[in-house]
């Protein structure tokens, strides 16, 4: 039921050992809800390839919003697709994060000016945490991003109040 | 065969439904009428001497002048000869004879015409939108559009 | 100082608490923020429709009926495995009309037709419209 999760006002020895514990856990199996839709998909396959290889750091792509931790969002996101990744994230189980890979999942991409059935950025429609920047962004910048993503999940602690979703 | 002896044929053959052509551009073109298009290109098929049995791509036109339009390009497997076909229609009842019994692919590109430009075609199976969602308000492609501010809650523009 | 049972006993219950303990964890620890959205069935990220509890062919029945009959004749088999040195010969004669009960009844089962799985037969498209044959002038590949 959460009833430790951000139920502490301060912190003591017990909770921030605890914080680390759980943050340590989060942050090293990142379970990742593959959301390829466009080229940046391809970069994020390289991702998972041999060469550069993102298992190592625990992200396990599971295609399903239930299982999944962060949602990598690569490629471009119609708006016909936009509905579809609203619910996706709905069903999503907390702690969820986002992170939006590519120039067209950040703001439109190269479809900002004429584009008439793009959205202009997934955080239009769902929050995001870490922004990649890149036509496709290489798989190293995407792996620098689950790194980012990584010291944000280490950063977070019991003893805060609730996010008001 | 040349495209002269192709348009000579032809116009023996449906005589009025052919109208204009001009046939020492890039790519030689025939216009034709837009209600007769699926005999037309029956004739195309089947005639032994033209077996035009590779439809290469139907893409719908906006002339900016009050006309809308398809243009299909045409080759033959057998002969190796093209040719191109024009059907225009008026923007204010744009309906175009459809040739999807014809070529199987005219099914799915008629439907990306009807999406972007608002041409209906007659005695097409299943004439609905492809690309854009089924509730987009207009017809994107035509030179007269608007992008919409709001879809569904989402702001579209940048 | 504790029996042979005693020993899967204590084996029992330290496996549940294992479990439980984790579940616990679990439960404490996690976040619990139930809305109508999130709580939706998965469909893919469309809206759901219709019933989740679809019909499925009876073979599934038969087959995991074959199977669970053949279960228990395995489980038979085991404490019978660990008393054969001391029984001999008339464990071996005994075991053998048991199976062989129950092979008739495999032979049966297989030649009526119930472990046979459908092969997929496919169907091969007819073109609307071909070109007749020997009008597509073939290039140079042999295949």
């Amino acid at each position: 039921m959460g009833i430790l999760n951000y139920k502490f006002e301060n912190s003591n020895v017990l909770i921030t050992s605890l914080d680390s514990l759980l943050n340590w856990a989060r942050l090293s199996s990142l379970w990742q809800m593959q959301f390829g839709l466009a080229c940046c998909a391809i970069e994020m396959m390289a991702a998972s390839a041999s060469n550069f290889d993102i298992m190592r750091f625990g992200v396990i792509p599971r295609a399903t919003p239930r299982q999944a931790d962060v949602m990598i969002v690569a490629g471009t996101v119609t708006l016909k697709m936009a509905s579809r990744i609203k619910r996706l994230y709905d069903q999503m189980a907390e702690p969820r994060y986002v992170l939006s890979m590519g120039s067209c999942s950040n703001c439109g991409g190269p479809y900002w000016e004429h584009g008439y059935h793009v959205l202009k950025g997934v955080d239009r429609v769902i929050p995001v945490d870490v922004y990649v920047p890149g036509c496709p962004p290489r798989p190293e910048a995407l792996l620098e991003g689950i790194m980012k993503l990584q010291e944000k999940v280490r950063s977070e602690s019991l003893a805060k109040k609730a996010p008001a979703k | 065969m040349t495209p002269q002896e192709i348009y000579d044929n032809l116009k023996a053959k449906f005589g009025e439904s052919i109208l204009e052509a001009k046939l020492d551009a890039l790519q030689p073109w025939i216009r034709v009428d837009e209600h007769r298009t699926k005999e037309i290109c029956v004739f195309l098929h089947d005639e032994p001497n033209f077996r035009f049995d590779y439809l290469m791509c139907l893409s719908g036109m906006d002339y900016n002048n009050g006309a809308l339009g398809a243009v299909y390009h045409l080759s033959s497997m057998s002969h190796k000869h093209k040719i191109v076909l024009r059907a225009n229609c008026p923007k204010e009842n744009p309906r175009i004879q459809s040739v999807s019994s014809v070529w199987g692919t005219a099914d799915w590109h008629e439907r990306e015409a009807f999406d972007m430009f608002g041409i209906v075609f007659d005695g097409h199976p299943d004439m609905r939108r492809i690309l854009c969602p089924d509730d987009y308000p207009g017809y994107p492609l035509r030179k007269d559009f608007k992008v919409p501010e709001f879809y569904n809650g989402m702001k579209v523009p940048y | 100082m504790l029996t042979e049972f005693g020993k899967i006993l204590v084996f029992l219950i330290l496996g549940a608490v294992f479990v439980a303990g984790g579940l616990i964890a679990a439960w404490l620890l996690r976040p619990h923020r139930p809305y109508p959205g999130k709580v939706s069935t998965y469909e893919c990220g469309e809206e759901p429709v219709g019933n989740a509890w679809v019909r499925f062919n009876v073979r599934f029945y038969v087959v995991a009926l074959v199977f669970l009959i053949f279960e228990v004749e395995v489980v038979f088999l085991f404490p019978w495995a660990l008393i054969y040195r001391q029984l001999g010969l008339f464990a071996f004669v005994e075991m053998a009309v048991f199976l062989l009960i129950l092979i008739v009844g495999y032979a049966y089962v297989w030649v009526k037709g119930d472990l046979d799985w459908d092969k997929p037969m496919p169907e091969i498209p007819v073109l609307r419209r071909q070109s007749p044959q020997g009008t597509i002038v073939k290039t140079g590949a042999t295949s």
